[in-house]
């Protein structure tokens, strides 16, 4: 038997490492911008995993300053020719852009020519307020059915918690977080609502309506790569984010036939069903097999060992063939810059590496089959 | 899962206990992913029996594609080329304009064809929320985007700031799930709360959905649904 657990400590460290997680950032100023000479050397900084670049613009903005043009500036970001996304967090940003971690990560500011047409406008930290705030009710709604729990905070509670955020205060932000009761996730997937009380031992099932699936808060950002790719710092970086999939889709948990826990790779075989199901062009058998089975064929680095070696050889000749029509292969999973396995408990994940507003973003390469 | 109050049940029973209970199950103004589809077929479908005058273009449905990998199930409804004149009612494409036009509002720079806006609507299905979202930009003839002052203008004159003032709509310009651009959209947090009063007494409500749904969304921003949309047939 495994040593005892203690699963309240280690989600204590988890939530300190996520909180504490930095991309050192080397903040070079854009060319055009320059109007003094020497250019400027680039600026060194720490932006937070669970921070927003357009934060960290006051402390960019004042070393810089000397050699702005005059004029109304407006803010925005770029690596290797990329406009970022202010609104996505800065370790998301990274675990998606930077296939082979870049230490430090070398961004371009710009204070002109903002482009409107790819990025929506952004006014400084009101904006990234509104952002959080307005995720984190969609989060809310997500897990409990509505947003009541963050439309009744106090405005000194919406106050605290945002500056908890912005000033990236695990204490502070756990002091007002808890008072939303929002979680933890559970195997059985029920929702807790404060005015239903628990269960625990009894056969009789929660009334409807408070007992409604609950449903976990996922956003996935999914980046083609090419598919032979073997080392992933090989990979060619993004150009554009039409290259990008977006995906807001929560999760809904229900309990899976035959197993103890959620996999990750469950939850992403639910959520990106394009990415893993094998359409079986063949005979009506074997596609009885592909769908009687949770797995995708196996070929990556997916560890079978938790499946029947029975029921892997029955299945693994027909899902050879439908195999070559699979589009894509997942090659790569990142939260929080961590690499994980695909069969780590999901709703473990979901627990410890989620984001202050309660979403667990989620970056996978997969690698995409010229057509 | 129950069908009607949608609660994944446990147990031998093949009946849910809302309705072994005796408790009816209140419906709570959203739509399910299939019912969305199915309510978007459903509005194609009588948009196209309906139409007579030939003034607005017909809903299509675009698939989401994700890397280039078209879904079957997944997409969302799309009304492009809606041409506004400045008085904010829709034009019929014959357009005629005349100088009363260019007297009626000082944004018009040219009578003529090439400053006409034209609205592009998409309808988006959001997972979260599990209602219809209505995404939507206006454009000049020749391509250069509205900002939402010019939209405004467009408007009805007290429509939105009315819509935009209360508490069931306002807008907002966020990226378009799909598109990867920024569009303006009206904020879906409120929409079950409405629909649910809306449709309380219909039955089929996932077929009525987006007709009725629409019928009202499409004041805030100008669209004129015809009424027969959502009457039933």
């Amino acid at each position: 038997m495994a040593a005892p657990y203690d699963e309240a400590a280690w989600s204590e460290e988890a939530a300190r490492r996520v909180w504490g997680g930095a991309v050192p950032l080397q903040v070079h100023l854009h060319d055009a911008d320059v109007t003094a000479l020497p250019p400027p050397p680039p600026f060194p900084t720490l932006g937070p995993r669970i921070g927003y670049l357009p934060l960290l613009i006051p402390v960019i903005k004042a070393h810089f300053s000397n050699t702005l043009p005059p004029g109304v500036d407006t803010v925005w970001f770029e690596y290797k020719g990329l406009p970022l996304k202010w609104y996505v967090p800065i370790g998301v940003l990274f675990d998606l852009l930077c296939a082979d971690p870049e230490r430090p990560w070398n961004l371009i500011v710009h204070f002109r020519g903002y482009p409107s047409e790819i990025l929506s406008p952004c006014e400084g930290e009101d904006s990234v307020k509104w952002t959080y705030m307005n995720s984190l009710k969609e989060a809310t709604f997500i897990i409990t059915g509505n947003s009541k729990s963050v439309m009744n905070m106090s405005q000194a509670d919406q106050i605290a918690l945002w500056e908890s955020v912005m000033k990236v205060n695990l204490d502070g932000y756990k002091n007002v977080s808890t008072r939303l009761k929002l979680g933890p996730f559970e195997e059985d997937g029920l929702v807790q609502t404060p005015s239903v009380e628990r269960q625990q031992s009894s056969d009789e099932p929660e009334s409807p309506g408070s007992g409604k699936p609950c449903r976990v808060p996922v956003r996935l950002y999914v980046r083609s790569v090419q598919e032979d790719l073997e080392d992933i710092e090989d990979a060619i970086p993004l150009s554009d984010w039409e290259s990008v999939s977006y995906i807001n889709r929560p999760f809904e948990i229900r309990k899976v036939e035959g197993r103890s826990y959620i996999t990750l790779e469950h939850a992403l075989q639910t959520l990106l069903p394009e990415f893993f199901s094998s359409k079986p062009a063949i005979r009506a058998d074997d596609s009885q097999h592909v769908e009687a089975l949770d797995s995708p064929p196996d070929d990556s680095d997916i560890t079978n060992s938790s499946r029947s070696s029975q029921e892997v050889e029955q299945a693994s000749v027909s899902l050879r063939e439908a195999d070559i029509a699979k589009k894509a292969k997942v090659k790569l999973v990142r939260v929080q810059g961590i690499e994980l396995d695909m069969d780590i408990p999901f709703l473990w994940v979901a627990n410890n590496l989620k984001n202050p507003e309660y979403y667990l973003h989620i970056s996978v390469y997969v690698g995409k089959r010229k057509q | 899962m129950c069908d009607v109050c949608r609660w994944t049940y446990q147990g031998r029973s093949a009946v849910c206990p809302c309705s072994a209970m005796g408790v009816s199950p209140v419906w709570d103004g959203t739509l399910s992913p299939d019912g969305f589809n199915a309510s978007a077929a459903a509005l194609i479908k009588r948009w196209k029996e309906i139409e007579v005058d030939d003034s607005l273009p017909d809903w299509t449905w675009k698939p989401c594609c994700k890397l280039g990998v078209p879904s079957e199930e997944e997409g969302y409804l799309a009304l492009e080329g809606v041409y506004h004149s400045c008085e904010g009612s829709q034009v019929e494409e014959s357009n005629d304009f005349d100088g009363a036009d260019v007297v009626a509002d000082d944004t018009w720079v040219q009578s003529s064809s090439d400053a006409a806006h034209v609205y592009d609507f998409h309808v988006v299905y959001s997972y979260s929320y599990k209602v219809p979202v209505l995404y939507f930009q206006a454009h000049l003839a020749g391509g250069q985007l509205l900002t939402l002052d010019e939209i405004k203008q467009d408007l009805p004159s007290n429509s939105f700031k009315v819509l935009s003032d209360s508490k069931w709509t306002f807008i907002t310009r966020e990226e378009h799930p799909h598109l990867s651009r920024p569009w303006f959209t009206l904020h879906p947090c409120a929409t079950s709360d409405w629909m649910k009063l809306l449709l309380e007494q219909t039955k089929e409500q996932s077929l009525q959905y987006l007709p009725a749904w629409l019928s009202v969304v499409g004041q805030a921003v100008g669209l004129k649904i015809p009424p027969e949309l959502h009457c039933n047939s």
